[in-house]
């Protein structure tokens, strides 16, 4: 049987929001009722808009950031009592936005080594020389291993971020949009180095990106979040053969395949992303849907398995 | 020819660096016609950003600029003082970065910021102004205009504020946008929707597009023209289906083959790279830049420099030293 590395049941995150003085704080439900499994060897992709809830979702199975309820196991191991450099040597993160993570006042080489000295090595000699792999892993110049975070392109310190999550060399690795401020060369040096690792170390791979085309190539399974919740997950062909969920349909029609003779296509998702401190009723996605119904106004629909492949959409129920 | 509204010549810019000088910017020559969207798209580094900053005389202040040839609408602004350049860039040259942020102000309203453009660039008056900004939200496709004219930056999405910036940009009807990655910080739903609405907004304005991305599918679909840059130099330009459908130069043809692309490229299997790494543009360099991992280089592509060149006269042109039907054929070694 599969090895489960991770093990989410009914997991919330709620954030209270200030909503000024006299009107009190009101509940934001980041992530909303989500069960999600993930085998050893597996490739997760979790995709869905700007503020549905993976990053938090992320920061809940990676222990930083406690669930409001529901339960996540760890390797089998209620994830609240691991402890805190177990964890960080079974799962890392690596984290978009490459400005503001990396310390301005560090060095390129102290940056990586951080995770190694946390996990208290020591020895100087054999920690630099990881460091160096590491570097040369993720393209990063033996030069810069003195340079200081904004001597660095876009680019280069995106490569610092990955390679301080590497390291430690990890078994379970979630990787918060890890290639986006990347060109494709070195994206696809970075995919084939993390396809590499996985193979090799059977490494686990919980993937972020808003690049489809990037989880249709690295993920073996794909989880659709909207609004905090999973509205679909499937293994990748299914999911991109037969998408079910219309939000997952806009966002296949949304991708932009290098093909010049063809252009910009219009996916439809006409209003923007709902105010998630006061989503819709019903289904959360029926005010953007193109097959929204009456009901979907105001029930919300139940899900519906169909082997591994789960749909959270009216379109779906049994007719009764 | 009054269709031509941006004409550069041999752009250079050089950063003084403790190490030495660095030369991230070398001969670069772009044009773009109106409604033509010209694409830049290149390697982190390769002075993507920079040509555009050049352009519209925002470098750095230790970068310095080296430019023959700076025409706007048929006009030189070569030698416009700092003043007229401010006014160009509100007027006829708009600019789109890819943090709205860093072009929007986090003290001012959206309503504040688009009237004070118009008045400063316009001269409106305060009611037309403020008529006229939120006109222009509800053509980038923000609903609830009047309200969010009274809004933060702070207070919308991403999204959202890449609109604003569109909204703002194009107030001032300029005959030319520059666009910094424009929505490499979006999700590809609100990507897709941007870019069909800048090559919308852009026929009904007949203006130039200059779109900077990494985004080769974005490209792909957006481009008239691509400009391939590479260590500061463009390496290869043509037309969309030209650079696509039958790149020529080594790195352009190696870029390619880097994309997955959904139901071609076959999950599990490497994506092809370009080993190495782009060379120190730190002092003077000699020959073609991308030699040290070019499995095409020979000694004489070390030995002085190789130019751009377009040998059939077909618009396609490239900066290598071997033959089109060697690189058709070869590239794939
Ligand atoms: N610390 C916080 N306090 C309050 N609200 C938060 C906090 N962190 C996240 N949120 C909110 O929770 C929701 C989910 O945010 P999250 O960062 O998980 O989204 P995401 O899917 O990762 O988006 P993106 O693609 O932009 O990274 C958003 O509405 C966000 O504004
Ligand atoms: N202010 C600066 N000081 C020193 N070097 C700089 C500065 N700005 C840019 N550079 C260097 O100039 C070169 C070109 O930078 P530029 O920002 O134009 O690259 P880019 O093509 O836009 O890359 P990216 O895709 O990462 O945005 C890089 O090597 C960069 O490190
Ligand atoms: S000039 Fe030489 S090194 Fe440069 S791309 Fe052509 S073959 Fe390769
Ligand atoms: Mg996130
Ligand atoms: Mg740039």
């Amino acid at each position: 049987m599969a090895e489960l590395m991770i093990d989410a049941k009914d997991v919330t995150r709620n954030f209270t929001i200030s909503r000024g003085m006299f009107r009190g704080k009101q509940q934001l439900k980041a992530v909303n009722g989500v069960d999600l499994t993930v085998e050893r060897g597996e490739v997760l992709a979790l995709v869905g808009e700007s503020g549905c809830g993976k990053t938090t979702l992320a920061k809940v199975l990676l222990g930083l950031l406690p669930q409001t309820s529901g339960t996540v196991e760890l390797c089998g191991q209620p994830i609240n009592d691991v402890p805190r450099l177990a964890l960080a040597r079974t799962i890392q993160p690596i984290f978009q936005d490459p400005y503001s993570s990396l310390n301005p006042r560090k060095t390129i080489g102290s940056i990586i080594a951080l995770p190694m000295k946390v996990q208290g090595i020591a020895d100087q000699d054999s920690m630099r020389r990881r460091v160096e792999e590491t570097m040369d892993l993720v393209g990063l110049p033996p030069r810069l291993y003195d340079a200081f975070p904004n001597q660095l392109s876009g680019g280069q310190r995106q490569r610092v971020a990955i390679a301080r999550a590497l390291v430690n060399r990890p078994q379970i690795v979630v990787c918060d949009e890890p290639t986006s401020a990347l060109d494709v060369s070195v994206q696809s040096q970075i995919l084939n180095l993390l396809n590499d690792l996985r193979n090799e170390l059977n490494l686990t791979y919980i993937i972020i990106s808003h690049n489809l085309a990037v989880v249709e190539h690295i993920a073996t399974r794909v989880a659709v979040m909207y609004l905090g919740r999973i509205v679909e997950i499937a293994d990748t062909d299914t999911l991109f053969k037969d998408p079910q969920h219309p939000y997952t349909r806009a966002l296949l029609d949304s991708v932009l395949t290098p093909d010049p003779n063809m252009g910009i296509p219009n996916n439809q998702l006409g209003a923007s992303y709902p105010n998630p401190i006061d989503p819709p009723t019903g289904c959360s996605f029926h005010p953007r849907c193109v097959n929204a119904m009456p009901h979907c106004a105001t029930v919300a629909p139940n899900g519906k398995a169909d082997g591994g492949h789960y749909v959270e959409c009216h379109l779906y129920d049994d007719a009764s | 020819m009054s269709d031509r509204v941006l004409h550069v010549e041999n752009l250079t810019v050089d950063i003084p660096l403790a190490t030495g000088i660095l030369h991230a910017v070398d001969g670069v020559n772009l044009h773009v016609d109106r409604g033509e969207t010209l694409c830049i798209v290149g390697e982190s580094g390769c002075g993507k950003s920079l040509t555009s900053l050049a352009l519209m005389d925002l470098l750095p202040t230790k970068a310095t600029r080296k430019i023959e040839k700076l025409e706007l609408g048929g006009e030189s602004i070569l030698g416009y003082s700092e003043r007229e350049m401010s006014d160009v860039r509100g007027n006829k040259m708009g600019m789109i970065f890819q943090e709205p942020m860093t072009s929007l102000n986090p003290a001012f309203t959206i309503g504040n910021q688009m009237i004070e453009t118009l008045r400063r660039h316009r001269n409106l008056s305060n009611d037309a102004a403020s008529e006229l900004a939120k006109r222009m939200l509800e053509k980038v496709g923000i609903t609830a205009a009047g309200q969010r004219l009274g809004q933060y930056p702070h207070q919308l999405s991403g999204g959202l504020r890449q609109r604003v910036m569109i909204a703002m940009t194009l107030l001032c009807e300029p005959e030319l946008i520059i666009a910094d990655e424009p929505t490499t910080a979006l999700d590809v739903t609100i990507q897709a929707q941007i870019l069909l609405l800048l090559k919308e907004l852009q026929s009904e304005f007949d203006m130039g597009l200059v779109l900077i991305t990494h985004d080769l599918g974005v490209v792909a679909r957006i481009a008239t023209r691509v400009a391939v840059m590479y260590a500061g130099q463009i390496v290869e330009e043509g037309t969309a289906k030209q650079i696509f459908e039958n790149p020529l130069h080594p790195y352009t043809r190696g870029l390619m083959r880097c994309i997955p692309v959904p139901g071609k490229t076959k999950r599990g299997t490497p994506l092809g790279s370009i080993p190495g790494m782009v060379p120190s543009l730190i002092g003077d360099f000699t020959g073609c830049r991308f030699a040290d991992r070019c499995e095409l280089a020979r000694d004489v592509c070390r030995q002085s420099d190789v130019p751009l060149r377009d040998p059939n006269g077909k618009v396609q042109a490239y900066r290598c030293i071997h033959s089109i039907e060697m690189l058709a054929k070869g590239g794939v070694a």
